[in-house]
């Protein structure tokens, strides 16, 4: 989820304007369309980081011509440091935008009216990981010592995790490397299953060397990547969020059923964007998408993209009760089709 | 045809294939040996590259390090100015070319406390120095929060980053030597801020591909976790680590290999991180943690003793193929004139030995076949021809024996009844000679009206010299009987004309009597012979006769005319040693005891049956083994005088 990236700007008028070119040229290819079909909405989508196999069901919606299906002129603007999701909405520069649901809960808590259209990543992929040769063997075991969190709403969890068990730790910022963990500036850190964990493993440091502590199996089991609006823009225009929303879901299903032409794409997203590309551990994420994306068979062939009302309830409660905001909306208030769905 | 045919390719075929095994177990070895000696040597000369490369890039990173370490303990005890650490980190840049950039960070308030971040950043920007502030131009995340500055802050030592690209400081894929520096205050020291200096990564780059190795080989360069800092494919390049490429290819030994590398230690081993195999000696750059492998392409490094053995193959084949040739071409001519001397084994074989035999060419065997052949041919030409006239020659004595066996038997009376006109007595005989002429005979003659003379002898030995001698005793024993009428004067005077010029030593038995038929009285003279059988109402018994000298060898002998008289029905039987001394498969003599038992059996007899039934024992007691001696028999019963 954290990587290097370059500056975007010049790359998100690229990406702009190859769209626009592409989207001249198949009007001219085929006039035709313009009066046959109606004509395409146009819509943008921020993700909450650069390009990787995070983000794989919306590059190979895109890239498949999912969205246009669904009537969607749709633009992925480059996520990534400087590319906050919600200041992107904020500003009118995205019209849609890939967050936590604990970000979301934060905003709309700050005063945002964010509305969630689908939940993509149903469980959480947050770990606390910490060397076995430094003795710490269990989450207490963590009292007193350096543990390195994200900046901003990434720590939530985590510390919602130490709040709710009473453990004090120092903490340390973390940046977008693994490299102060690898090289013992501190004791613990936070990682994501599909991201950093495999980094570290990547990084020469066997499974067995470490202890490995998923956030989710300690009962703070916040829903991660979801795509949120802002009110107005999702309550104009119900037609187009349910495209995006269905497109980007099928998107995912496409690229879980073939994976390896998803990696293509994410790589040539990657590379577009001179982010580091590494296919294996772009396959690592993506395997490990489809794990938290469909858990389980009680989720059934597809990813329902549904918030479950028992996991919204208990971040916006747990939140609340580590101070983290003051209240949270009625479940019918945050989410959209709530009552087509459930 | 085939026979020849067939030893030349199996000649061809075993020789060939001994010398193909031999070959290939010589280019084997050749190569393995090669192969290992060459690795050996290669291992020597990769050690030494790689370490020598090693050392320079160490050399060069710890220089910087040394200098950075040097500025960041003036900073310990001096205080700077703004434009004092400006000109301090411009007077490193120029003493020191290889260093790219050089930073001076401060801890939050540390420069001073109106200011919360400080950091001033020079870097070489396109043959010039340039000065930035990085508490500003970071623009996402601020410098305290950058591996270069929060590592060495929160391990409170110098440290060389991983190399990265550093976007809003350098701009260039770089790595960081960062040493803190710190406040003194009452003996305890907290950091202050941090120095940093950065080698770009493109110069270590640079560096290390300028080395040649072989004409593909290549050094390449791994950062501290594994990642490929320089590789001939640039993709891989900051994207891939020693472990991503262990995970694709599901390499574990690649993976511990890896983390030996990252783990400081060198070694040699038979990997390469691209498709083609390669041997690879990997060692540690200290300073950083890196690790320096260089990689020889095994294709490459093999391809002179390839080639050699390649080489080596070709050579052998058209060895091989000429050998075959040449085997060929000396098998056949040594077949050829075999094959002649095999097709005129026919003809010889069915008589003709004046078949052209192939001329002698050589003095090898073949040549000494051919001669040997030759002169069998006419060995057997000639012994062919002896035998032709030997078989001729037999023939003619096989028909002259047959002659004189007519005459012999002729000799001897064969018509039974002998005298049916005398009823006094009854005479029957019989002689089977061993050879187609024997030496035994028997003969009775009158005379006179009322004396019979009859005798048996055996002359010794057997066949035509016996025979002769048989004609010349029987003549004189006849004629001397008719004159002398006395058995012992008979057998003195024949024996005196007998050892007149015997000078071949010949003699023989003879049993000489005389009967007078109306008396019955029988005298008679031995000279050598069986003691006759005497068959009467009283039992059978061998007379005790006087035994004599035998006739023939010694002259003058003395013979003594014994007598007894013969009553009505008394047998008188003669026989020779061949029915005595005839021997069975177990070489046991048939015996006078076993004759005597048959004559017991029925002396009721007639004469004739008698000698028959003697003669079928001993043919039956001979079980089929040869007959050594003439069987001869005289069986004589006196019926005359009614007593």
């Amino acid at each position: 989820m954290h990587e290097r990236q370059r500056s975007t700007g010049s790359l998100l008028f690229q990406a702009f304007s190859l769209m626009v070119v592409v989207a001249l040229l198949s009007l001219a290819a085929y006039p035709s369309l313009l009066h046959a079909e109606p004509p395409l909405k146009k819509a943008s989508l921020i993700p909450l980081w650069s390009p990787q196999a995070q983000f794989a069901g919306y590059y190979v919606a895109l890239e498949k011509g999912l969205y246009r299906r669904y009537g969607v002129e749709l633009t992925i603007l480059n996520g990534g440091s400087g590319n906050s999701p919600v200041e992107a909405l904020q500003s009118g520069r995205a019209d849609y935008a890939v967050m936590w649901l604990t970000t979301a809960l934060r905003h709309r808590d700050a005063g945002i009216r964010l509305v969630n259209i689908s939940q993509v990543i149903q469980r959480s992929s947050m770990m606390l990981i910490s060397r076995k040769s430094s003795w710490i063997d269990s989450l207490q075991g963590m009292n007193g010592k350096k543990v390195g969190l994200w900046d901003g709403d990434l720590s939530i969890p985590p510390l919602t995790l130490f709040s709710r068990r009473g453990i004090t730790i120092r903490q340390v910022p973390l940046t977008n490397t693994v490299n102060l963990f690898l090289r013992g500036g501190i004791d613990v850190t936070s990682a994501m299953w599909y991201n950093e964990y495999h980094v570290i493993l990547n990084s020469g440091v066997d499974a067995d060397e470490l202890n490995a502590v998923f956030l989710s199996e300690q009962g703070v089991n916040f829903p991660e990547d979801g795509i949120y609006g802002l009110e107005k823009t999702v309550k104009g225009d119900p037609a187009l969020a349910a495209a995006i929303a269905d497109a980007s879901r099928e998107g995912w299903q496409y690229a879980f059923d073939h994976p390896e032409e998803a990696l293509d794409i994410v790589m040539k997203y990657m590379l577009r964007a001179h982010v580091p590309a590494n296919r294996m551990h772009q396959k690592w994420m993506l395997n490990r998408m489809r794990d938290i994306i469909m858990p389980g068979a009680a989720f059934g062939k597809l990813p329902s993209g549904t918030l479950d009302r028992k996991d919204y309830h208990d971040a916006g409660n747990a939140m609340q009760r580590a101070g983290l905001i003051g209240g949270y909306p009625d479940y019918a208030d945050f989410t959209w089709r709530h009552d087509a769905v459930q | 045809m085939r026979f020849s045919k067939s030893i030349v390719i199996r000649m061809i075929v075993v020789i060939t294939l001994c010398s193909a095994g031999i070959f290939a177990v010589t280019l084997v070895v050749n190569y393995l040996q090669s192969r290992s000696m060459l690795e050996m040597e290669l291992e020597k000369n990769a050690r030494n590259l790689a370490s020598s490369l090693a050392n320079r890039v160490d050399a060069e990173l710890v220089s910087v390090a040394k200098v950075t370490e040097g500025m960041a303990r003036s900073l310990d005890t001096a205080e700077y100015s703004r434009e004092g650490l400006v000109s301090l980190i411009g007077s490193m840049l120029d003493a020191n070319p290889s260093v790219y950039g050089s930073a001076i960070a401060f801890e939050p308030y540390a420069f001073n406390k109106q200011e919360r971040l400080y950091a001033p950043y020079l870097f070489r920007d396109e043959g010039a120095v340039k000065a930035i502030r990085l508490d500003a131009s970071y623009r996402y995340v601020p410098y305290l929060y950058q591996d270069w500055y929060q590592i060495p802050v929160e391990l409170q030592a110098p440290v060389w980053s991983e190399p990265y690209f550093d976007d809003g400081g350098g701009n260039a894929t770089m790595a960081t030597c960062s040493v803190p520096f710190y406040y003194s205050s009452g003996g305890k020291q907290d950091v202050k801020g941090v120095v940093s200096a950065d080698i770009r990564l493109d110069s270590l780059t640079q560096l290390i591909s300028s080395v040649r190795i072989l004409k593909t080989g290549y050094a390449m360069l791994l950062s501290r976790n594994g990642m490929v800092l320089t590789h001939p494919d640039s993709s891989f390049i900051m994207n891939e680590s020693i472990f991503s490429i262990a995970e694709e290819r599901r390499d574990p030994v690649l993976r511990e290999m890896g983390r030996k590398m990252i783990g400081g230690e060198s070694g040699f081993v038979h990997h390469s991180l691209t498709d083609e195999p390669g041997w690879m000696y990997y060692a540690p750059i200290r300073s950083t943690g890196w690790t320096l492998a260089v990689v020889f392409p095994e294709a490459e490094l093999f391809e002179n003793v390839r080639s050699l053995s390649l080489t080596m193959a070709g050579i052998g084949t058209g060895g091989l193929l000429l050998l075959a040739l040449v085997v060929a071409m000396v098998t056949r001519s040594i077949t050829i004139p075999i094959r002649a001397l095999a097709s005129a084994t026919g003809p010889m074989a069915s008589g003709n030995f004046d078949v052209e035999l192939p001329a002698v060419r050589s003095n090898d065997e073949i040549g000494m076949l051919t001669r040997s052949f030759r002169m069998m041919g006419e060995s057997l030409k000639e012994y062919i021809r002896d035998l032709t006239e030997t078989t001729a020659q037999k023939e003619r004595i096989q028909s002259e024996l047959q002659m004189a066996t007519d005459i012999q038997a002729s000799l001897l009376p064969r018509i039974f009844p002998a005298f049916p006109e005398r009823p006094e007595f009854d005479i029957f005989a019989s002689m089977d000679a061993a050879k187609e002429v024997g030496g035994d005979f028997y003969d009775f003659f009158f005379i006179d009206d009322s004396h019979l003379c009859f005798l048996i002898a055996d002359v010794a030995d057997k066949g035509v010299p016996a025979a002769l001698y048989m004609m010349v005793a029987k003549t004189l024993l006849k004629s001397e009987a008719q004159r002398l009428r006395d058995p012992g004067v008979i057998l003195e005077h024949v024996n005196n004309i007998l050892a007149e010029d015997n000078e071949s030593c010949m003699f023989a038995t003879v049993f000489c009597a005389i009967l007078d038929t109306a008396s019955g009285e029988l005298i008679f003279s031995n000279a050598g012979h069986n003691p006759p059988l005497l068959v009467g109402s009283g039992g059978v018994r061998y007379l005790d006769v006087k035994p004599g000298f035998l006739l023939g060898p010694v002259p003058d002998s003395r013979y003594e005319t014994e007598r007894i008289t013969l009553r009505n029905g008394d047998v008188f039987f003669l026989y020779t040693d061949g029915v005595t001394e005839a021997k069975n498969r177990e070489d046991e003599l048939f015996g006078e005891q076993r004759l005597l038992e048959i004559l017991q059996g029925d002396f009721s007899m007639a004469v004739e049956d008698m000698v028959h039934a003697v003669r079928s024992r001993v043919t039956e007691f001979a079980e089929g083994a040869a007959q050594s001696d003439d069987i001869t028999m005289v069986s004589l019963q006196y019926t005359g005088n009614g007593i």
